[in-house]
């Protein structure tokens, strides 16, 4: 290692300002470790609007943890653009995210992807994992909200004789459920796993009623003794929050949440103002519902950015100069110094952010 | 506009992004237009304004991954051209891998200082948002810090292009670049001193990056520069050591250290002459204005384009030319447009030409020779003390429109200045 430091220190005086390894990349895509990449190596086609994508991470990334995201940044139209997305593969192995196309870089990742193709990543993250010892597990998830699980679902069933795991999956149609095949498979193999779906537009289906406990108890009788995991849209999750809250009298039920998505509070936006990012030297009139974090991006800004919704705090910018509004709360901060998520904080007149 | 909205209660959010200097009026006037545009009226300038800024809205809007792939590519080439160079010098004991090593080597120095190093220091390469290729984190093969450069160049000589007393310069003291400078005996030696510079420019180029004039005149403290000689001493190093000591000392493993040096320092200076001579086109050649600080005092967005027009040369000649100018050949255009990804001021210049045309302003442009030549003309005749009655115009660069109305010439000194 001290050797292969020392090469790279004389290669260097050979090849300042940059780096060997900008040299190197020429042959190989990966050989930067200035900025984390992955290259595609199988891309698989789930439902009509999914699609599974494995990569070979470059060198910086740590193995991922079952049920933790990534950061992925892609280029569409010549433009970096970064979401996260849970890691579908089971933990040990090649990484893998399941995307769903639903918005601008969801659509163009599951629909443009191509084995080969350069993703940038950012090291997995997050504490939507598995419990640290053995207990009966129910997982409730909604449509794309399964990906994680099915990370949890994949490293843990066919490995522990001894796991207990129920899974209540709502999908629109059994061809919208994703990972549907592997498992009911994985359910037929493994008694460890029962799986259970729930479809809301097949005959007579409707939405799973989370309001009381009768649809759970019919699905799960012994739900309330499981340490459970929902992951989904935010109304799915929020009536599952509810209904866990109102249930758990003897204080047992234990509900953990993942999101995809800020609960923002709406009509939060007012009047906006001149963001300014004084580092970069860039300039931008933004409204007052736009994250400061989308602003500095629309301007070319490299911002950092992680779970864009308010909870990886990977976007802290210190804030120069202005008041900024809390998009989840309408709360308007800021103090000199301060450090701002941009991700869920928009201006609420000129700003100036030490960027 | 590319939707970055990432959750729904952020739907129908109004992003707008405006550049960033000038921040201008849009109506309104100066007190006096300079002589050249003085036939325009208030509202021919900003119909004028709006159209170039269509211009920009048009290339921002269409900005894509072919450009993207563009600059990709230029880096690529770049890149392998220094490697392939440097490697063939290890074995320049042979003439022929001397003249080849050199010569890649050579190519290499321009495409990385112009149409890469200079442009990406712009932003105009920002929008991709690679951390790679921005102007945040590049760093160039050349003496001067990025940083101090970018200071220097894209805030105070952008910002204040061609206004006397404003936009200074390192040959105020050393060359006589302006009838308006007293001549004085030393400037004599102007030819002379331009000959050196021409091929040590990175240095005068770091030189003039330190701002020693602002700090004699108080306007920048002694801790700041300091710093930047701290910076400028670093970087200097590692460039020296680069090319003077790590890549003949590699060579001579193959018997090749004494070529390889002179091969080295032979590209830093073929490197150093060509970007003197692509500078000199842009500001120097004869039809170029300078201002007054009365002339932009209440200056419209439209008088602002006017006067980075009326204030720069362009180059004509092949796509080749424009490549290894980085563009800078588009003079007019780039000042126009700053941080416009430079393969597409190809096409800017066509319509600014156009609107040039439309409202009866120059638009000064001519072949390399005769640009750089009518630049060393200068020179030369700006070493002499000024002849009373002679109206000290020689050669006068052809301009779009023919007649101009008579004005006051003013020059800038401005020797060492990147464009
Ligand atoms: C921790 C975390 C893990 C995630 N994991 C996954 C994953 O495994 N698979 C996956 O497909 N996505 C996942 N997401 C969501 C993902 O990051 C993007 O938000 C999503 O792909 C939409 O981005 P987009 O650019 O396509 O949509 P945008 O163009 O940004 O949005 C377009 C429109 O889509 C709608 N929309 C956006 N997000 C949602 C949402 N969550 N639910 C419903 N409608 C929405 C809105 O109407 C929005 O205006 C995850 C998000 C987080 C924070
Ligand atoms: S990006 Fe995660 S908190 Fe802002």
């Amino acid at each position: 290692m001290a050797q292969i430091r020392a090469l790279r220190r004389m290669a260097s005086l050979l090849t300042t300002p940059l780096a060997p390894e900008d040299f190197l990349a020429l042959v190989n895509p990966l050989a930067s470790t200035r900025q984390l990449r992955g290259v595609v190596t199988k891309v698989v086609r789930e439902t009509a609007d999914s699609t599974t994508i494995h990569f070979h991470p470059g060198r910086g990334w740590n193995a991922h943890a079952a049920g933790q995201w990534a950061r992925i940044g892609v280029e569409i139209d010549g433009v970096r653009q970064w979401r996260s997305y849970s890691l579908s593969a089971a933990a040990g192995h090649d990484p893998a995210i399941t995307v769903t196309a639903i918005g601008f870089v969801s659509t163009a990742l599951a629909r443009d992807t191509k084995v080969g193709d350069i993703l940038f990543l950012n090291v997995p993250q997050g504490d939507f994992v598995l419990p640290a010892h053995p207990r009966p597990l129910l997982m409730l998830t909604a449509g794309s909200g399964l990906t994680p699980v099915m990370s949890m679902i994949r490293t843990l069933v066919p490995r522990r004789p001894d796991a207990d795991v129920v899974l209540i999956h709502s999908a629109r149609t059994a061809a919208d459920a994703l990972f549907r095949d592997e498992l009911l498979e994985l359910a037929d193999q493994f008694p460890g796993l029962t799986v259970r779906h729930w479809y809301t537009r097949e005959e007579g289906g409707r939405r799973l009623d989370l309001t009381d406990p009768t649809d759970l108890e019919t699905l799960c009788p012994d739900w309330r003794s499981r340490a459970a995991y929902a992951c989904g849209p935010s109304d799915f999750l929020d009536a599952a929050t509810e209904l866990w809250e109102h249930s758990g009298d003897d204080g047992q039920a234990q509900l953990t949440i993942e999101r995809f998505a800020p609960v923002l509070l709406p009509g939060t936006g007012g009047a906006g103002g001149l963001v300014t990012f004084e580092k970069s030297d860039k300039e931008v009139e933004a409204g007052g519902d736009v994250p400061l974090l989308d602003a500095g991006e629309e301007c070319g800004v490299v911002m950092p950015s992680g779970c864009r919704m308010g909870i990886c705090r990977s976007c802290l910018t210190p804030l120069v100069a202005g008041k900024v509004r809390d998009l989840r709360t309408g709360e308007v901060h800021g103090d000199e110094g301060e450090l701002i998520q941009t991700c869920i904080n928009a201006a609420a007149g000129p700003v100036h952010l030490d960027i | 506009m590319t939707a970055t909205l990432n959750k729904p209660a952020t739907q129908g959010q109004s992003l707008q992004v405006r550049p960033r200097k000038p921040v201008l009026a849009a109506t309104g006037g100066p007190s006096v237009r300079p002589a050249a545009a003085a036939h325009l009226s208030d509202a021919d300038v900003e119909r004028l304004g709006q159209e170039l800024d269509a211009v920009r809205d048009r290339i921002i809007a269409s900005r894509g991954a072919k450009d993207a792939a563009y600059i990709r590519r230029v880096i690529a080439v770049q890149r392998t051209l220094e490697l392939a160079g440097r490697a063939t010098l290890l074995f320049s004991k042979r003439k022929s891998a001397f003249f080849a090593g050199t010569a890649m080597l050579s190519v290499a120095k321009i495409l990385e200082n112009m149409e890469i190093g200079h442009n990406v220091l712009h932003g105009q390469w920002d929008w991709m948002r690679d951390p790679d290729i921005h102007s945040t984190t590049w760093e160039w093969d050349f003496v001067t810090p990025a940083a101090a450069w970018k200071h220097t160049h894209n805030d105070l000589h952008h910002t204040w292009t061609n206004v006397l007393g404003k936009d200074k310069d390192v040959g105020y003291s050393t060359l006589r670049m302006s009838d308006e400078q007293p001549w004085q005996p030393h400037n004599i030696l102007n030819p002379a001193i331009n000959m050196v510079l021409a091929p040590f420019f990175e240095w005068g180029i770091a030189i003039y990056d330190l701002e020693l004039e602002a700090w004699k005149e108080g306007e920048k403290s002694t801790d700041d520069l300091k710093k930047s000689l701290k910076a400028l001493g670093k970087k200097a190093a590692r460039q020296a050591a680069k090319d003077y000591v790590a890549t003949p000392g590699a060579a001579a493993v193959f018997g090749s250290g004494k070529q390889a040096l002179i091969g080295t320092f032979t590209a830093n200076a073929i490197r150093n002459v060509w970007a003197h001579s692509v500078i000199f086109c842009g500001h120097f050649p004869d039809g170029v204005d300078v201002f007054t600080e009365e002339e932009i005092e209440g200056e419209t967005r439209g008088d602002w384009y006017i006067r980075q027009m009326l204030g720069s040369a362009n180059i004509s000649g092949s796509k080749l030319l424009h490549l290894m100018t980085g563009n800078l050949s588009h003079q007019i255009e780039h000042h126009c447009f700053p941080d416009l990804p430079s393969n597409r001021y190809y096409e800017v210049a066509v319509e600014v030409r156009e609107i040039c045309e439309r409202y009866g302003l120059p638009y000064t442009t001519g072949p390399m020779p005769r640009q750089v030549g009518q630049a060393w003309a200068k020179v030369f005749r700006l070493a002499l003390p000024p002849k009373r009655t002679a109206t000290a115009r020689i050669n006068q660069a052809p301009t779009v429109r023919a007649p101009r109305p008579a004005r006051a010439s003013f020059r800038l000194p401005q020797a060492a200045r990147v464009v």
